[in-house]
């Protein structure tokens, strides 16, 4: 039997910022229909990382392949992207956002929209603004929009940061279900613990780099 | 997939509705061109001679500092949250957002102009010597030459430290030509004269700068 293909290849990229080198030389390949939980102390280039991936900031030197594809313009309908900030507009309601957003992927189906709504465990008739929403909420919705064009890669940014316990065990519940469809998944986070048993693969950075992958994260943190 | 005008129009539709709820532009816009008119009403006495002399500089001029009040408003709802990011990762094209932006920010300063213009008659004791109907078409393609280059400006300066401070250092300069033709335009109509070269001259700098503008925006949108 043959190794699926990588979804997403990276060859020795590197991003600087100034003098500052975020990403060292980064290579790896990502295979597909699995999570992977990107983890690593503050600053070590994960944020750096998949906002390269996202084609929101182009590398200094290196490639990334996601799909085959070179250009993220030729894939972007395929990925969903959530950063730590919400992306939503604080003076709509969480629908109004979604059906805006929707229709930036050619989607006009008001009642797919609140189906994702209900999908992240908020209700669609919620008629007051983003803004005045929870933090949990706020990351559900945010979710929400990442999922709406039915991606088939997501790359998330603390999706449970904020998030009481109970909601981002069902937010680890629907990736995993995601998962389960045959998408693929990063997240970066800090909340490691949270995706044991669900995430695939733990990949480990330091000052830029990926030093480290495995399953166990036990003997990662134990080695961290 | 939606057509460009598509998304043009959504995105136009969102943030009229957004300024509607949040009232920030034309309510900055309206004070701040209030203020101009009232003092310089109280600093100047002129006679009906002398104002239709003087109207064309004075409204223009306060029309344009008005605008860049409104121009500021602009990208700033889209950096909140880096709702921005959410449409740079959507395959919705960059030229659809700024059209929309661009006809928002027409919408915004000429609803400013339907308002003060009655006010700028009264305290001035304007009356054209001519037909005044040219003053429309001056009005729309001068407000256009405004409109279409600030929302550019303010899209480059919007990652600057001063955006406020950036944006009109850079559209003033660039829009002395327009600001000229507008200016004499509107003093030779109100005085009865022919305005026709400084109309043709107003429509070629609004052709020249908008094609310049949308082949441009995608690298502005993308620049970190």
């Amino acid at each position: 039997m043959t190794a699926p293909a990588p979804v997403i290849i990276v060859s020795n990229l590197i991003k600087q910022f100034g003098r500052f080198a975020a990403l060292r030389g980064v290579t790896a390949e990502f295979s597909g229909g699995k999570i992977f939980a990107i983890l690593g102390d503050n600053g070590a280039g994960k944020t750096t990382l998949l906002r390269t991936l996202a084609g929101l900031s182009q590398p200094s030197s290196g490639e990334v392949k996601i799909f085959g594809a070179k250009k993220f313009c030729d894939v972007c309908q395929q990925v969903g992207y959530m950063a730590h900030p919400s992306l939503l507009y604080d003076e709509m309601s969480g629908m109004e956002n979604l059906a805006y957003f929707a229709r930036l992927y050619g989607i006009t189906d008001i009642e797919y929209c609140a189906e994702v709504i209900r999908a992240v465990g908020l209700d669609p008739g919620l008629v007051r603004p983003v803004g005045q929403y929870s933090q949990g909420m706020r990351q559900r919705m945010s979710l929400a929009r990442a999922l709406l064009n039915d991606p088939k890669l997501l790359l998330l940014d603390e999706p449970f940061s904020n998030v009481d316990l109970h909601s981002a065990t069902e937010m680890v519940r629907l990736l995993a279900g995601t998962r389960d469809q045959g998408k693929t998944i990063f997240i970066v986070t800090h909340q490691a613990s949270l995706l044991e048993g669900a995430a695939d693969e733990f990949v480990w950075m330091e000052y830029g780099k990926i030093v480290e992958r495995t399953r166990d994260l036990k003997r990662l943190e134990a080695a961290r | 997939m939606t057509p460009p005008s598509g998304i043009t129009r959504v995105t136009l539709l969102k943030d009229l509705r957004l300024e509607w709820r949040s009232k920030d532009a034309i309510n900055s816009m309206l004070f701040f061109s209030l203020l101009v008119v009232v003092v310089f009403s109280f600093s100047f006495d002129p006679s009906a001679e002398e104002s239709r002399q003087i109207a064309g500089g004075l409204v223009w001029v306060a029309f344009l500092f008005a605008a860049v009040v409104a121009l500021n408003q602009t990208w700033a709802r889209e950096i909140r949250n880096q709702v921005l990011d959410a449409y740079r990762v959507s395959p919705a094209p960059a030229n659809a957002l700024f059209m929309a932006k661009t006809l928002g920010n027409f919408i915004f300063v000429s609803v400013l102009e339907a308002l003060m213009t009655p006010l700028f008659i009264v305290f001035y004791r304007l009356r054209a010597l001519g037909p005044s109907w040219p003053l429309l078409l001056v009005a729309a393609l001068g407000t256009w030459a405004l409109v279409v280059n600030g929302t550019f400006f303010a899209a480059m300066s919007l990652r600057t430290r001063s955006r406020e401070i950036m944006l009109p250092l850079l559209l003033f300069p660039i829009s002395i030509p327009a600001l000229l033709a507008m200016v004499q335009a509107t003093t030779a109509i109100l005085n009865g004269e022919g305005a026709r070269f400084w109309i043709v001259l107003l429509a070629t700098y609004d052709l020249v700068f908008t094609t310049v503008c949308l082949l441009l925006f995608e690298t502005i949108l993308n620049a970190e």
